[in-house]
């Protein structure tokens, strides 16, 4: 065999965490930094909004559980764009797969009120994922048979779904308030808050939709890792011509892959129905932006499961403390808005940061070949 | 004087020493061979020369004087110029708007045209050449697109031309004819360097040779004092077996059975026209031809992944003709395609990943959709030691892995499925001797098991190696026959070119007569 020095580049342990976290904690990093610049230059105080915000985002049970609120959706999407990354599909219309969701949430939890709660919102939960993933299916359809790129159709099918629930909560569902909503749901289907089962705290929002929404989680990553099906859709991720090489079905891979993104989209919509409006309100109107920051949180997650528990934390937190910043600190909601905005165009450019990182391991490298040569 | 000299050059890239105070120097009239294995260093040395890579120390100097060489635009204004091995020449333009690109002659930002194509044709024909400036470069053969690359070096001036691997892309004829140009450059007083891996044709173009290994220079020798074993020994590092031995076939049953088999391109059009063939076990079956010539579109009708438009495949006698990848994986068909890192390999995926995919859905990999990791790990341990990967674990991304070893992974999982038939286009493109001597051994073990191997490959070399059989393809079609022992590289060649076998008898009468 070859006697050529083999050069084959052992990733330790620390710099392969580096990689996966570090590039996207430093972008957080540069965010603030550069939204504290803005701050101080529309006159305001750095220090004081970032501790408003904290404090609005932890500062007790309360916020603590806002925060938990407002980051359990955002799971949800984040995990539906993440798997559609994995495939390389851009599942841009989580919205309307999100709004699909909670349609049949209000629906089936009209419809199955008189069963028991243990059994009534499984059932709702998965009548939210399956009407999630038949919104996707269309878009998945028509990728995998004609090529039509994912990232029109899915975005036009969210615009169909939103106008969709809106006659729905006016028309079949409308509670004939005048108001554009779904009757109020039976408590017996409501995702119960953390004070009910946690001894001692406050009243909270945060419901169990959080810990459905951390299983979720789990279940993505063994899916992704440890089942046939993620290995499938990694692999056409990546290189979609030794997928099919090995015999991996491009066109079914694609199906299945956007139509889980799209239950998982359902399942935010349904979450937010079960535990926090226990009604569908007009999604046009109110829509909530949950399945485009759903890509925000994929992108700064890496697509990595793990990653988008804490991503949605992140932006969970940024929204749950914008209200106290203001009170507090009297800086405007909208700075929350631009930090975002920063913090996806870091990542987004994040081939500088990676470059940075690159740099100093050379340097510390060239640095050690000299010492060694010494 | 020399006319160009490198010093000292050291050129490290993060984790390897690409080039370690490497030294050579080149003269006016001389072609000088820079050959060594993949990895050796040679297209680095030559990067820092045309300035596409700074050298971290050491210098360049032209006709004697140092210069600084920041860029090829640098490089090209002290005259050296260099032909890549991937063409860089716009597919719609002509060989005329493809050489001034970037120098255009005239004023106020009018080209004069006619001034261009006069130069172009002079330059061309005083080196004999013969390239129609007005051709369209998306018309011309591969070896006029290397001719026009030669030009547009020779247009800007160029006094010291850099060759990097020019013969991949060749044919047997085109490669003589590209030597015979290359000689009258030089005879006219240019400095030519041939970066390759190839010993015959050290042998045959070069002057000197100037051997690199692990990013240093191990030798320089001329081809007049030795002969492709001694180059082969300073390549390496150790005796390596060129060419290796092939006990004589024994062939079984029928397994692989294709008849007038019709398969399309992308674009719609005809890439098989209706041939057949049949592979029995224990045999190689051969197909040499130029690239592009329906090689590519019958392997992937063979292994599933196209279909075919009409005609039948069969395998032990069971049809699959329209069957998907993953049912003839099934069958006992397996593939090491010729671009294993596009087809090949996930090289996102670590090695373990990579040696299941095909077998990632059934047992004993996966059931009931679950992949089972225990068995994955056992798997990986075991192929990456038969198949001798190098690598510290299978953790490793396969990307990560050098070429050879890449190729090696991609054995280890078609072979260790234990198929019927093995079907592979250019097994060893890109290899350096090493390797490619393991994954001839390799074929051949297959054969001498019973295996029916189907092997499609643009080195003739390779073709005329290993196989039991060889079938010429031309146009979708196959044009001729050979068994092992009466194909000589002359007639194929003329064969794949479209010759008729009249053309190649006279061909190889006057050959011998010449």
């Amino acid at each position: 065999m070859s006697e050529t020095r083999e050069v084959v580049v052992r990733e330790s342990g620390w710099l392969k965490v580096l990689r996966l976290v570090g590039v996207p904690f430093i972008s957080v990093l540069l965010a603030m930094a550069v939204g504290s610049v803005i701050i101080a230059v529309t006159g305001g105080d750095p220090v004081a909004a970032f501790a408003a915000l904290l404090q609005g985002a932890f500062g007790g049970p309360v916020q603590i559980g806002e925060t938990i609120l407002r980051t359990t959706p955002l799971i949800f999407t984040g995990l539906a764009v993440a798997f559609g990354f994995r495939a390389n599909l851009f599942n841009i219309g989580a919205e309307g797969q999100l709004a699909m969701g909670a349609l049949a949430a209000a629906w089936f939890g009209l419809l199955l009120a008189g069963l028991p709660t243990g059994l009534a919102i499984p059932l709702v939960m998965l009548g939210g994922a399956l009407f999630g993933a038949a919104w996707a299916f269309v878009p998945a359809l028509l990728k995998a048979r004609v090529g039509a790129h994912e990232v029109i159709t899915t975005m036009m099918f969210s615009w169909i779904a939103l106008y969709l629930v809106s006659w729905i909560v006016t028309g079949p569902l409308s509670d004939k308030s005048g108001i554009p909503e779904t009757p109020m749901l039976s408590s017996s289907v409501w995702l119960v808050t953390f004070d009910k089962f946690i001894a001692g705290i406050p009243p909270v929002r945060a419901h169990l939709g959080f810990i459905i929404a951390l299983a979720a989680a789990a279940v993505v990553w063994w899916v992704l890792s440890r089942t046939t099906l993620g290995y499938s859709v990694r692999a056409v991720g990546f290189n979609p011509q030794a997928a099919e090489n090995g015999g991996i079905s491009i066109a079914w891979t694609t199906i299945w892959a956007l139509c889980i993104s799209g239950a998982l989209a359902g399942l935010a919509g349904a979450s937010e129905v079960l535990g926090v409006q226990h009604r569908l309100f007009d999604q046009v109107s109110t829509s909530s932006g949950f399945g485009f920051t759903g890509i925000a949180v994929a992108l700064l997650a890496k697509n990595n499961p793990t990653g988008v528990v804490f991503a949605a934390l992140l932006f969970g937190a940024l929204a749950a403390g914008s209200g106290n910043m203001q009170l507090e600190a009297n800086i405007s909601p909208q700075i929350i808005n631009i930090i975002q905005g920063l913090i996806i165009f870091f990542v987004a450019a994040d081939s500088i940061v990676t470059w940075f990182i690159k740099r100093r391991q050379r340097l510390a490298l060239e640095s050690k070949v000299v010492a060694d040569a010494e | 004087m020399s006319v160009l000299a490198l010093r000292e050059i050291t050129k490290t890239f993060p984790g390897v020493v690409a080039n370690e105070r490497v030294s050579m120097s080149l003269d006016a009239g001389e072609i000088v061979a820079l050959l060594g294995e993949n990895g050796a260093g040679k297209s680095t040395l030559m990067n820092v020369a045309y300035g596409l890579l700074a050298a971290d120390s050491g210098e360049v100097l032209v006709d004697g004087e140092p210069v600084r060489i920041r860029s090829p635009r640098d490089a090209i204004a002290v005259g050296i110029g260099m032909v890549h091995q991937h063409f860089m020449l716009v597919q719609p333009f002509t060989v005329t708007e493809n050489i001034v690109l970037g120098q255009e002659p005239g004023r106020f930002g009018v080209i004069d045209f006619a001034e261009a194509r006069k130069r172009v044709r002079e330059i061309s024909e005083r080196n004999g050449l013969e390239v129609d400036p007005d051709a369209r470069i998306a018309d011309l053969s591969v070896g006029m697109q290397q001719r026009v690359e030669i030009l547009k070096a020779l247009y800007r001036g160029a006094r010291i031309l850099i060759l990097d691997e020019p013969t991949a892309v060749l044919t047997p004829q085109e490669v003589r004819e590209l030597f015979e140009v290359l000689r009258a450059l030089v005879d006219s007083g240019l400095a030519i360097v041939l970066i390759t891996h190839k010993l015959d044709e050290v042998m045959l173009a070069a002057d000197r040779v100037i051997v690199m290994r692990d990013g240093r220079v191990v030798g320089e020798t001329t081809p007049s004092v030795t002969d492709e074993r001694g180059l082969a020994r300073l390549m390496v590092g150790r005796d390596v077996v060129l060419r290796v031995e092939r006990g004589s076939p024994h062939p079984g049953d029928v397994l692989l059975e294709v008849d007038d088999l019709v398969v399309d391109d992308e674009r719609g059009l005809q890439a098989v026209r209706g041939v057949g063939l049949k592979v029995r076990g224990g045999e190689i079956v051969g197909i040499a031809g130029v690239d592009g010539n329906g090689q590519r579109e019958l392997v992937e009708a063979i292994v599933g992944l196209r279909r075919p438009k009409s005609g039948r495949i069969s395998l032990k006698g069971r049809e699959i003709t329209h069957a998907p990848v993953r049912e003839t994986i099934a069958a006992g068909v397996s593939h090491v395609p010729e671009d294993r890192q596009r087809r090949g390999l996930v090289l996102q995926f670590d090695l373990a990943e990579n040696l299941i995919l095909g077998d990632h859905a059934r047992p004993p990999v996966a059931t009931f959709g679950v992949v089972h990791r225990k068995v994955v790990e056992d798997i990986a341990e075991r192929r990456i030691r038969d198949y001798d990967v190098r690598t510290p674990s299978w953790r490793v991304l396969a990307g990560n892995l050098s070429g050879g070893n890449q190729q090696k992974l991609v054995l280890a999982r078609e072979l260790g499925r234990d198929p019927e038939l093995l079907v592979t286009a250019q097994p060893t493109r890109g290899l350096d001797v090493g390797a490619i001597e393991f994954v001839h051994r390799r074929i051949l073990a297959e054969r001498d098991e019973g295996k029916a191997v189907l092997m499609v490959s643009m080195e003739l070399d390779e073709v005329m190696a290993l196989s039991d059989r060889i079938l010429v393809m031309y146009r979708g079609e196959f044009v001729a026959e050979f068994a092992a022992g009466e194909a000589d590289a002359e007639r194929i060649g003329l064969f794949m070119t479209g010759g008729t076998t009249r053309e190649a008898e006279a061909a190889v009468a006057g050959g011998g007569a010449g």
